[in-house]
């Protein structure tokens, strides 16, 4: 029996690749800190009131991280600095900083999320057709995508924001067709590449349908880079959002969002610091967040290759 | 390299064209009509009417685009549909406030971020290292926005060192301007010398560990020789490579930075356009943006001819 069991742990351990992954991701600290941070913002997000609870029971949610509600005002209160009550001061209208900042932490993560999402299906869609075709349908993809990122993203945001109106969903579709170029020209060239090796080959030789190749062997292939690629980009489009929101396009009052809060707060720049310094560190702790988890997945998907 | 150059140059011609016909595009697929957009609810109808007419509106798309093209060509920028002056005059006006910034933030980036760069991937792993390593995420994930307002309340309204806003007199007074440069170039030039010094150290670390960098390390050549003869003159062609990719995205955070510095230039123009919704200036900046970064591409394409042998030689 004893003898049986130091056999056992005498032997290597097998190792299946996703076990192999998962452990070059948690030995890489700086892609364990991005994680739990973004996983810590996403709670903040989620339980800043208690809305799941509340939408059951069919009333007006209350808040549950945050300590106050985000847009009581209590004019007697204005402009407080940080105190032990307000820990992060109050505004113009005496509405708690610290409040409406957890609450702002839910515009800037859909933007984030949703953004991505529509310009990575968008540009995934496009990515692949191109990659793979490799016609003149591969040529005037890329034309255009070569042209759309002549623009300057920042600027191709504020184009299509200006066109559409401002809103959360026209943010979301701003943000999204500035990110979508980029998405293309990642998954195009990926396909490039795996699309000449043997196995794609053999499956084309088999008579296997086109749709099905793509789907069953290129796009898990690839899926590795467009996850690196889409963490990376949440946090581009985190900023970018704050961006528009700082000049005015932003979602519309009183609805907190980062860079509308820092927009309102600028003007108390002398007098009240808090009121723009503190929405900042929220938004540059958020891109922070998804910039180190997006890197850490990149080590962990480079050192796969080496394997 | 003439032949290469030539190409170059023939192929900017089709992008400049394709990115003026999508400025054209987009700004028609304006939701509404621009003129009322324009002029506010409660225009009357004959003002509405009259701007639509002045500005070709009522024409089919077709001529509107010769017009346009045709405009474009002849260097004429059309007016302003809010306040009717030249577009052209005002965007002559700002745009060597955007020049001179957007020149000395790269400057600004490169200059100190190669050798940053370098320093990092030689002492890997240092405390030096790791610092520049923190650098270069922050300044990854901060918005060139709030990096201007923290310059602004450290240097201007704490320290009272340095102008907070506008642009100084650049045609007047050109040496006192240069005390309005300074927070808007460090707002800038910070971001991408992160983005630079990032770069610069992961190329060396792989250029290092190439086998003619041993060899001339065996050789007995100096570690100054090996690291600026060998190791960085190949790892500059990458470096130069992405420095056109990040001048176009600085240029889009130059539009923010000028707002908050309300500093002239093309991006408070732009954004002044967007707010008021003024979709003929709108056009012509965007044009004159899109054109900006092609141009940036195009003397990068070139700079990478120069520098790579394969391209000179060919």
């Amino acid at each position: 029996m004893q003898q049986a069991a130091t056999t056992t742990a005498d032997l290597p351990k097998i190792r299946t690749h996703r076990e192999r992954a998962w452990n070059t991701f948690i030995r890489n600290r700086t892609a364990l800190v991005g994680l739990v941070m973004v996983i810590v913002i996403v709670l903040i997000a989620i339980f800043a009131d208690d809305w799941i609870v509340a939408t059951i029971q069919g009333r007006e949610p209350v808040p549950l991280l945050a300590p106050y509600d985000p847009n009581i005002q209590d004019t007697r209160n204005r402009l407080q600095p940080p105190s032990a009550e307000h820990w992060m001061g109050t505004d113009t209208y005496g509405r708690d900083v610290f409040s409406r900042i957890i609450y702002g932490s839910r515009v800037s993560l859909m933007v984030g999320i949703f953004a991505v999402l529509m310009g990575g299906l968008i540009g995934t869609a496009l990515g692949l057709m191109a990659g793979y075709s490799r016609s003149s349908i591969e040529n005037t993809i890329m034309r255009i995508v070569d042209v759309f990122m002549a623009f300057p993203s920042l600027i191709m945001g504020l184009m299509v924001l200006a066109v559409l109106g401002s809103g959360l969903d026209k943010m979301i579709i701003a943000i999204g067709i500035m990110l979508a170029p980029g998405f293309v020209r990642l998954v195009h060239g990926a396909t490039l590449g795996i699309r000449e090796n043997d196995y794609v080959l053999a499956a084309r030789a088999l008579g296997v349908s086109q749709s099905r190749i793509l789907r069953l062997h290129i796009l898990p292939n690839l899926s590795g880079e467009v996850v690196v690629m889409g963490s990376i980009w949440i946090a581009v489009a985190i900023r970018v959002e704050a961006s528009l929101s700082f000049i005015g396009l932003g979602v519309s009052p009183p609805t907190p969002a980062w860079g509308t809060m820092i927009r309102d707060g600028v003007q108390y720049l002398t007098t009240a610091p808090w009121l723009s310094i503190f929405p900042g560190i929220a938004i540059l702790l958020t891109v922070l967040a998804f910039n180190l988890l997006g890197d850490g997945l990149r080590d962990v998907l480079d050192s796969k290759s080496y394997d | 390299m003439t032949r290469y150059l030539i190409t170059r140059l023939l192929l900017a011609i089709p992008t400049l064209l394709a990115v003026f016909t999508i400025v054209f595009l987009v700004i028609r697929i304006v939701p509404g009509d621009p003129a009322v957009a324009a002029l506010g609810d409660y225009a009357s109808q004959d003002a509405v009417e009259a701007l639509r007419e002045r500005m070709g509106l009522n024409d089919p798309l077709p001529v509107q685009y010769a017009d346009y093209l045709g405009n474009l060509l002849r260097g004429d920028l059309g007016t302003s549909m809010i306040n009717g002056k030249s577009i052209s005059e005002q965007i002559a006006y700002v745009l060597p406030y955007t020049l001179q910034l957007t020149a000395s933030a790269v400057l600004f980036g490169t200059l100190l971020g190669v050798p940053l760069g370098v320093l990092t991937a030689l002492k890997r792993n240092s405390a030096a290292d790791y610092l520049g390593r923190v650098f270069s995420l922050a300044g990854l994930s901060i918005p060139a926005f709030y990096l201007a307002i923290l310059l602004i309340f450290t240097f201007s309204v704490r320290l009272g060192w340095l102008p907070a806003i506008g642009g100084g007199d650049l045609y007047g007074d050109p040496i006192g301007s240069l005390r309005y440069l300074v927070l808007p170039t460090l707002t800038l030039g910070l971001i991408m010398m992160a983005s630079v010094t990032r770069l610069t150290r992961s190329t060396m670390l792989n250029v290092l560990r190439e086998d003619y960098v041993r060899t001339a390390k065996a050789k007995g050549l100096s570690k100054w020789v090996v690291i600026f003869g060998h190791a960085l003159r190949s790892a500059w062609l990458p470096i130069v490579a992405l420095l056109g990719l990040w001048t176009a995205s600085l240029i889009g955070d130059s539009v923010l930075t000028e707002f908050v510095f309300s500093r002239p230039g093309l991006g408070k123009l732009l954004i002044g356009a967007i707010l008021q919704r003024d979709y003929s200036a709108l056009q012509s900046i965007m044009v004159i943006y899109a054109a900006f970064v092609v141009v940036v591409n195009l003397l990068t394409d070139l700079t990478y001819g120069f520098l790579d042998p394969r391209i000179k030689h060919n």
